[in-house]
């Protein structure tokens, strides 16, 4: 039995003048244990809207959402809130708590699930230890980095001990120096810790670098699905290409850039 | 009349009723406001548990009760006040009115201030399994907590000022004597002093308030 198991999942949204967007339409895929999952797609094609409905951030207008073969759409309120504290979510802002320093961040989810003060803060630092930041550990948001941040919200997820880890664009407001960084402490912890990673982003480098599959998202449908290398080598849907294509553009950009920066 | 001991001692114990009325007033101001701005702020349809019809009831509500003006309300409530004090005049007896203009005025403050915590941040406790009531004190209030300090510096200037008007009634303290020495009595020099003392106490209040809503805000590195 796959881990994630999503089947015949649509969401609506209604618009002000009466019509209605099809936001994600007839989606079904799973995901094994210890994966790490990318979804692809262009700015509005239903990326986010998808991951959002994994933990039901946006509930499903149909379909089903099973995590280890229990349906988490039937699930009552206080059902949700427990699966919940097993599916982390990292965001393209961060989201962390403005008010509180780093440590005390991390010790959030720990609260949450009933974990003791003094145990939440030795568990805490040893999350922070884990993604290279305990000399921030008194520091407040605002004094670090966003890949500092990320690394921070990422020590976060660790300290709910999940089994699923959500990234919504969670490297799209970084430079590319910092989003190696960030996406190989994504794969130290999808191996220490065995936490399956389902990635949402519109950037195909990040997917080449840390996603076994991929699925292609056009238009709120699942145009293509399969092994990284076998879908960029060999693309079937237009969608597929067409990224593809934006990708080797992008490339070439790059390449000119760094000839001209060397001459 | 000279500023001889008696009247120094008028003075001094008019600040005291005054700041007695306001803080009173203030703190159960927020004891009613406090929950109404938190019941406005996540019942509303983009809060974390919306409920329109409730949203709808409690901003009619608040709405009629702010549009009152306050010496109406002073006069209006005055049956309220006897049951609940005994009597309707001295600053005992200001602080039901008091209080109950300043709720919804506060509920409307602290409503607006919650509503500026970050939506991302309320979304990543909601995917960590908070319960709407973690989220409350734990993300929202602690989040806000400089804008709503910011709010209780506003209301404590407010309530000073209707405390003043509640003079014109006998509800005690330094509006009282304002009204009954310089309006009555044509003591000029007296309603002047009083008038001082109302605009210390503001420039205290609002210098101590925003000194501590400074002080406990982290988001500036």
């Amino acid at each position: 039995m796959a881990l994630i198991e999503v089947e015949h999942l649509s969401k609506d949204f209604d618009v002000k003048d009466g019509s209605c967007i099809h936001a994600v339409h007839d989606v079904s895929f799973s995901i094994e244990q210890g994966e790490i999952f990318g979804v692809i797609g262009l700015s509005g094609a239903g990326k986010s809207t998808l991951v959002r409905c994994l933990n039901l951030l946006e509930r499903p207008s149909s379909g089903s959402v099973r995590i280890d073969g229990r349906d988490i759409v039937q699930m009552n309120e206080a059902e949700l809130r427990k699966e919940r504290q097993r599916i982390g979510m990292i965001f393209q802002h961060f989201n962390l708590l403005m008010q509180r320093n780093v440590v005390d961040n991390v010790c959030f989810p720990m609260e949450i699930a009933g974990v003791r003060k003094k145990e939440a803060r030795v568990k805490a630092l040893s999350y922070l230890e884990d993604v290279g930041l305990t000399d921030k550990a008194k520091a407040y948001p605002v004094q670090l980095s966003g890949g500092q941040q990320q690394r921070v919200a990422i020590a976060r997820v660790l300290a709910s001990k999940p089994r699923i880890l959500l990234c919504d664009e969670a490297t799209s407001a970084l430079d590319p120096q910092t989003t190696r960084e960030v996406l190989t402490l994504l794969k130290k912890i999808n191996k220490e810790y065995g936490i399956t990673i389902v990635v949402i982003t519109h950037a195909m480098s990040v997917i080449q670098e840390i996603c076994g599959r991929v699925g292609v998202l056009e238009k709120g449908r699942l145009v293509e699905i399969g092994d990284v290398e076998e879908v960029f080598t060999n693309p079937q849907s237009k969608a597929a290409k067409r990224l593809l294509l934006t990708k080797q553009k992008e490339d070439l950009i790059l390449e000119e850039e760094r000839e001209q920066e060397q001459e | 009349m000279e500023f001889n001991s008696a009247v120094v001692t008028m003075l001094l114990e008019g600040t005291r009723d005054t700041l007695f009325m306001v803080i009173v007033s203030t703190f159960m101001g927020y004891v009613l406001g406090l929950p109404l701005g938190i019941l406005l702020a996540t019942s509303n349809i983009d809060g974390i548990s919306p409920h329109p019809w409730l949203y709808r009831i409690l901003d009619v509500i608040v709405n009629i009760l702010r549009s009152i003006p306050f010496l109406i309300l002073l006069i209006m409530i005055i049956p309220l006040t006897r049951f609940i004090v005994g009597k309707s005049y001295g600053s005992a007896a200001t602080i039901v009115p008091l209080t109950i203009a300043a709720a919804p005025f506060i509920a409307r403050m602290v409503e607006s201030s919650l509503k500026e915590v970050d939506r991302g941040v309320i979304e990543a406790a909601q995917s960590m399994g908070a319960s709407n009531w973690t989220i409350i004190w734990k993300v929202l209030v602690a989040e806000a907590r400089t804008s709503l300090l910011v709010g209780v510096t506003i209301a404590l200037g407010t309530i000073l000022g209707y405390s003043a008007m509640a003079g014109t009634v006998g509800g005690g303290g330094l509006g009282d004597i304002a009204i009954r020495y310089g309006y009555y009595r044509y003591e000029f020099g007296i309603m002047v002093v009083t008038v001082v003392i109302l605009v210390l106490l503001v420039q205290i209040l609002q210098g101590i308030g925003m000194m501590l809503s400074r002080k406990i805000d982290r988001r500036r590195a």
